[in-house]
Order: structure tokens, then sequence, then C-alpha cells
């Protein structure tokens, strides 16, 4: 799950991590009000959207830059009415862009410094590791191709916890100088406590800035909550915003079901998410392109069966559906009948290739040939691509 | 010969009191295994289908059963203290079959297990099986034959797949591990490739990964270095997108590292037969066995 930014940063301060002040707002009255409230002319809009590139992106009305430095609260009552309601597209939100609902309105700090410093759980070591570097405000991958050395990279042990000599010593190495120790070593902690308590598997801060006058500041931040973990944290999951989202993965979602949105024109509908992906992996082998990732489950009713159906009939692209079973604790017969069940209520659009294999493969094979539904039946894994393939109209 | 389970386990069930873990324990139960223990917290005196003995705690049902094996089916918030207290009892290997556990409650598993004589299989794994004589998971037992192909993987169903090529073309299993497809699990693919590499009743392995972390390229380069047994791959997720998670929470392409094409280049250079779709993982295999004998 994601958070917009303006979250992030409400989130960072219950944590004592120091941010430039500012507030969200939804209309430019609001916007207007937050900057007078700030009580400065150094005024900065920030469109909010779950996607990167916002400075350099462009409204589809064409006014230029989701980030936007404003003299007055004046201009960022007339520069937030530019954004609010508007489509901004940057180069990770696709052609189709992304509505921005709300803006942050800060205070536009100074910056003497940059850094970037990041927290993440590394699976080799099966810990928490900070990576940080002076290379601030550009993309880590970047720093890491073109200067690796410029990489610092600190494990943090999982049962003792960040130590406090280990903050003074990355702030050292980080180039701090003795006076901000402090502020700095408090900012790593923070976001340190942070990670822990929300049970981030990534928490990024970039840039973490360093102001003329010595403050030490997070500017943005980003993170990554794990999903299995959020039964834990309602507060986080309330800041969950599905108008940023996929409507289908949406839908798919409330269904208890595991699926993601692709580009391609086969829909396929698999049990067991190494068998969902291998499946994606010989469509596109016999020249067919996947039209999305869906994981049933290994428990799944008819019911959930039948709603997987419908998300993946109500794509306009699909030209295809592939139902790919491997019954170990779910059951042919049940997914059998939720296709039956399926079909029924929503017409078939296009032609649908069905392969079941393991428990009660008998039973389900039955059901299908007696429901009379115009079905493909495939003999193993390949046999099925090819047939999806060709029944989408052939290789690409 | 197998690796890890065998006629002599004796098989305890966290959890068996719960409706997937019953259901499990009783399939287990018809294909052989032998169970010896079930607990859940709060039942302990009672009889599981008037057969198995039910105890709070892990510490009594290995005192008064002498397990050495326990299955976990406890819901994921309790699952991790689950497996700790399968080894605080001294439980030889622990299987936990429950899937979403969060990534920090297993970092802290993994921390406090550094040292400890108990092995973890899993979470979020079908569980381990030797054909003919013991099911530990939820795998279908009859899929399986007895024989001598190691299987190694971190997906289920894709497992029931590879199982099935090479039991329809004859070929049997000595043991079969499902590693798990969370980001931090217990015994990784280079642990099981050991345990296959030094038993005498495995001739040749299969193992499947899938996109994400780094644990098929260390196992590659260790048989690169030790293993003379035929070995075919096969890694899942090939056309997944970047920075989305597939299913697995450990199933995920990000800053570029875990990618299906830098593990296949990986276990290639190792002499590994890699098969290019999940249809020809059997097949792959055993082009390579006659190709060495």
């Amino acid at each position: 799950m994601n958070i917009h930014e303006y979250q992030a940063k409400e989130l960072l301060q219950k944590f004592g991590v120091a941010t430039p002040r500012g507030k969200a707002a939804s209309t430019p009255e609001e916007a207007e009000q937050a900057a007078r409230e700030l009580g400065t002319n150094d005024l900065v809009v920030k469109a909010q959207i779950h996607a990167g590139g916002r400075g350099k992106g462009t409204f589809t009305n064409g006014f230029k830059g989701g980030v936007r430095l404003c003299k007055s609260p004046e201009e960022t009552r007339e520069v937030a009415s530019k954004m609010l309601g508007q489509t901004l597209v940057t180069h990770q939100t696709g052609p189709a862009g992304r509505v921005v609902n709300k803006v942050l309105i800060a205070e536009s700090a100074e910056i003497a410094r940059e850094i970037y410093f990041a927290i993440l759980l590394d699976r080799a070591t099966a810990a928490p590791i900070v990576v940080a570097s002076t290379e601030g405000g550009v993309e880590i991958e970047t720093v890491a191709a073109k200067s690796p050395e410029k990489i610092l990279r600190e494990k943090i042990d999982p049962l003792a916890g960040f130590q406090a000599h280990q903050t003074r010593k990355l702030a050292k190495q980080l180039g701090f100088e003795s006076s901000q120790l402090k502020a700095a070593a408090k900012l790593f902690d923070g976001l340190y406590r942070t990670f822990m308590a929300c049970d981030c598997s990534m928490v990024e801060v970039n840039p973490l800035i360093v102001t003329p006058k010595g403050e030490v500041l997070a500017l943005d931040a980003k993170f990554n909550f794990d999903d299995n973990a959020l039964y834990r944290h309602p507060d986080l999951a309330a800041l969950r915003d599905i108008a940023e989202e996929d409507p289908r993965e949406v839908e798919a979602s409330k269904h208890g079901l595991n699926y993601i949105g692709l580009d391609g024109n086969i829909a396929c509908l698999v049990n067991g998410a190494g068998l969902a992906m291998a499946t994606m992996d010989i469509i596109k082998f016999y020249g067919g392109s996947p039209a999305n990732f869906l994981d049933v489950g290994g428990g799944a009713t008819e019911e959930q069966v039948t709603e997987a159906f419908k998300i993946l009939i109500s794509d306009a692209k699909v030209k295809a559906i592939l139902v790919n079973i491997f019954g170990g604790i779910m059951k042919c017969d049940v997914i059998a009948q939720g296709i039956i069940n399926a079909v029924k209520t929503v017409n078939l659009p296009v032609p649908l290739v069905v392969r079941l294999e393991g428990t009660n493969v008998e039973a389900g094979k039955k059901l299908i040939a007696e429901s009379g539904l115009p079905v493909i039946t495939a003999g193993d894994l390949a046999d099925a691509a090819q047939k999806v393939v060709a029944a989408a109209g052939g290789a690409k | 010969m197998s690796v890890l389970v065998d006629k002599n386990t004796r098989l305890l069930v966290q959890g068996i009191t719960g409706s997937v873990g019953g259901f499990h324990a009783r399939q287990c139960m018809e294909y052989g295994t032998n169970v010896v223990a079930g607990v859940t917290p709060g039942k302990g005196g009672q009889m599981f289908d008037g057969k198995v003995p039910v105890f709070d705690t892990v510490w009594e049902a290995r005192q008064e059963t002498g397990c050495n094996v326990s299955v976990i089916f406890v819901p994921a918030a309790g699952a991790a203290d689950g497996i700790l207290e399968a080894v605080d009892a001294g439980v030889e290997l622990v299987i936990c079959i429950t899937e979403g556990i969060p990534v920090m409650d297993m970092m802290r598993v993994k921390a406090q297990m550094a040292g400890k004589q108990s092995r973890l299989i899993g979470p979020n794994c079908p569980g381990i099986i030797t054909p003919g004589a013991c099911k530990i998971g939820i795998m279908p037992g009859y899929i399986h034959k007895e024989g001598n192909v190691g299987v190694i993987s971190r997906s289920g169903t894709l497992t029931y797949e590879a199982v099935w090529q090479l039991t329809s073309r004859g070929y049997g299993q000595s043991t079969c591990i499902g590693i798990g497809g969370d980001p931090i699990n217990g015994m990784s693919h280079l642990d099981a490739v050991k345990l296959f590499h030094g038993d005498s009743g495995t001739d040749a392995m299969i193992l499947i990964g899938e996109i994400g972390g780094s644990a098929e390229e260390e196992a590659a380069e260790w048989i690169k270095e030790n293993c003379k047994k035929p070995v075919a791959a096969f890694i899942a997720g090939a056309t997944a997108p970047p920075g989305r998670r597939m299913g697995h929470a450990g199933a995920i392409v990000s800053g570029g590292k875990g990618t299906a094409a830098g593990k296949i280049a990986a276990l290639k250079t190792a002499g590994i037969a890699v098969a290019e779709t999940p249809a020809t993982m059997a097949e792959t295999l055993i082009t390579r066995m006659k190709g060495k004998s």
C-alpha cells in the first residue's frame, strides 16, 4: 500500500521527524487559507498523487509542473486552482495521468545540502538496513550505477534495534557538522521508529535536506507498508486512497482475490501465485500477451470464482480467457461450478479455454461438458497456452 | 531414501482443532503420516478424531509424545509465536504452512532461531512430502510417486505441476520440499540442495524459483562448485512488471534486482538445465539425466 506525501509527513511528525511545515488542501480557498496560516511568503504547492516525477509533469489542461513555488497566499490559490481536479501526467503515471484531488501547501525550505536516506528490510540478512548517500535529490539507482562508493550501508540488529552510536556514525559519514549531529541523529532515529512501528518494508527520504541555517528536515518521504501487517494498523489502512488504484484491483481485493491488471488481451484465472506467474510466462512464450495476473488462492469458493470471472470479462481489451487450475486444496469441481455460474449471469463475450488438473478433476470436467457451454478444453499447460493464444487472434 | 521426513517421523499439528488444521491433519493421516499429537491452547485434554491427543502447549506435546516434527496451521497473527514455541520445545523440524505472516514477525523469528538446532520450512508453503512414507502439508498426495528426484520450490501449485509432469512420465520423487514464497523464510533453496546432494536416494533435482531476492543465484553458485547430480530449473515471473508484488510477498522485482533474466543466466552459468516454459520442467530434467548417464 502507498500513501500520499502529506500523509507521510503527518506520520513522520508523530515520530518526531522534522519536516517543513505544511497542510493539505482540497480547494483553492483552503490552499490560500493554509498559506496564510504558515505566515510566510516562501511557499510551495505540491500536487498529491501516488507517482513520482511530479515537478517535471504536465497537466492535461496545459499547466506545467505538479510542484510550483509561490510568493504569496493569493498566488498559492491561483496555482492550486490550476491543479485541483486536473489530470497530471508524469513519466510514472503513463499517458492517462492521475487526477489531483489534493494539494500540499508547505513552506519552501532553502536547501544547502541534499542527502538520500532510506531504511528497508534486507532479505539477504533478514534485518533492517540503512542505505544512505551524500548524493541526495536524484534517483538512488543512478548513484548506485555511477558512483557506488558513495552509497553507505548500515545493518541494524533486528532484536537490539538501531543504536545511538550508529546514528552518530552515519551522521558523520554523511558529512554533518558537529553542531548538526544531534538533529541528524534524532531524525534518523525517528525514521527507524516509524519504520518499525508501522510495519514498513521501506521508508525513503529523498531528499533529506540541510538548510543554510543548519536545520535538518525530511523534504519528501515515500513509504512501503507490509500488506500482511495492515490488520494491526487500522489507522494506516484508513490512509488508503482507492482513487489512486486500478478499479479492477480494488474490486478484486473486495472479494479476497489477488489481481494485478496488465496491458495484454488474454485474461487468466489461476490458483496459486507461482502457477499464475508461470501461466503468464507461457502465454508470452507462445506469442500472446497476458491481460492480468490473477491468483484465486488455495481455498476459493464458487462465489469468489464467479466474481473473478466477472472482473475478467469486464476488461474490454480481453479477447480470450484461460482458466488454469491445478487442484490441491482447491477442488476442480468447485472451480467448474464457479465458471458455469459466472457464464450464466454474464454472457461470455470471448472464447474460454479451460485446463483442469488435480483434485476432483473428473467431476470438474464432467460439469463443464454437461453444462453445454462453448468451452475449449485443454490437456496440459502447453496445450492450454497454445489454444488460448490462437483463440485471441494468434501470436503477435 | 529421502530427506528430513520418512516413516519414522512423529508429527505434531499446531492448530489441529481449527477447520484448516483439522482437515489437513486428516489428509496427512490418511496418507499414512504418523500424527502423534496436536496443540491448541485451551483445548488440552481433548482427543482429535478419537485418535490424536490434544495439548495446550508444544512443551507438553513434546514431553508426552516425543514428537520430532511440527506442522503449523495457526492463523497469521499467531503463527510466528507458534514457530518459536516449537523451537523452544526443541522440535527438530518446524513446517509453517500459514500465509500472510507480517515480515517483521519473520525477521524476529529468524533472529531468534540463530544458533538453534531446529530447522524451519516456510512459511507460506505447501509443506514437505516423501512419497509413500510421509506427507506433511497441503499438497494432494496422489500426484506423487516414490522415486529418486528431489523437488525444491517456492510455489505450491507450480510444485504440483512439476511433480505431476514427473509422475506422468514414470519418474518418482525422493522428497518434495516447498520452501515458501515469503521474503524472509526458513530453509533456502541452497539448504535444500545441500540435503539432496548428500542423500543417496536422490539422483537428480528440480529447482523451481521465482522473481525476487537472490536465493536461486546462491544455490546455483554452490551447485556449480559442488554438485554433480543433474539439476533442472524453472523461474516463474519472466513477464511480471517490475515493482509489483506478484501474489507472494517475496515475488517482486525492485531496484533492478531479482529479475527472472538474472536468475536464469546464473542457473545456466552453473550448468543447470533451465526449462523454457513451465510445461517442460520434467522433460528438461529427463533430457539432462539421459545425457549424463
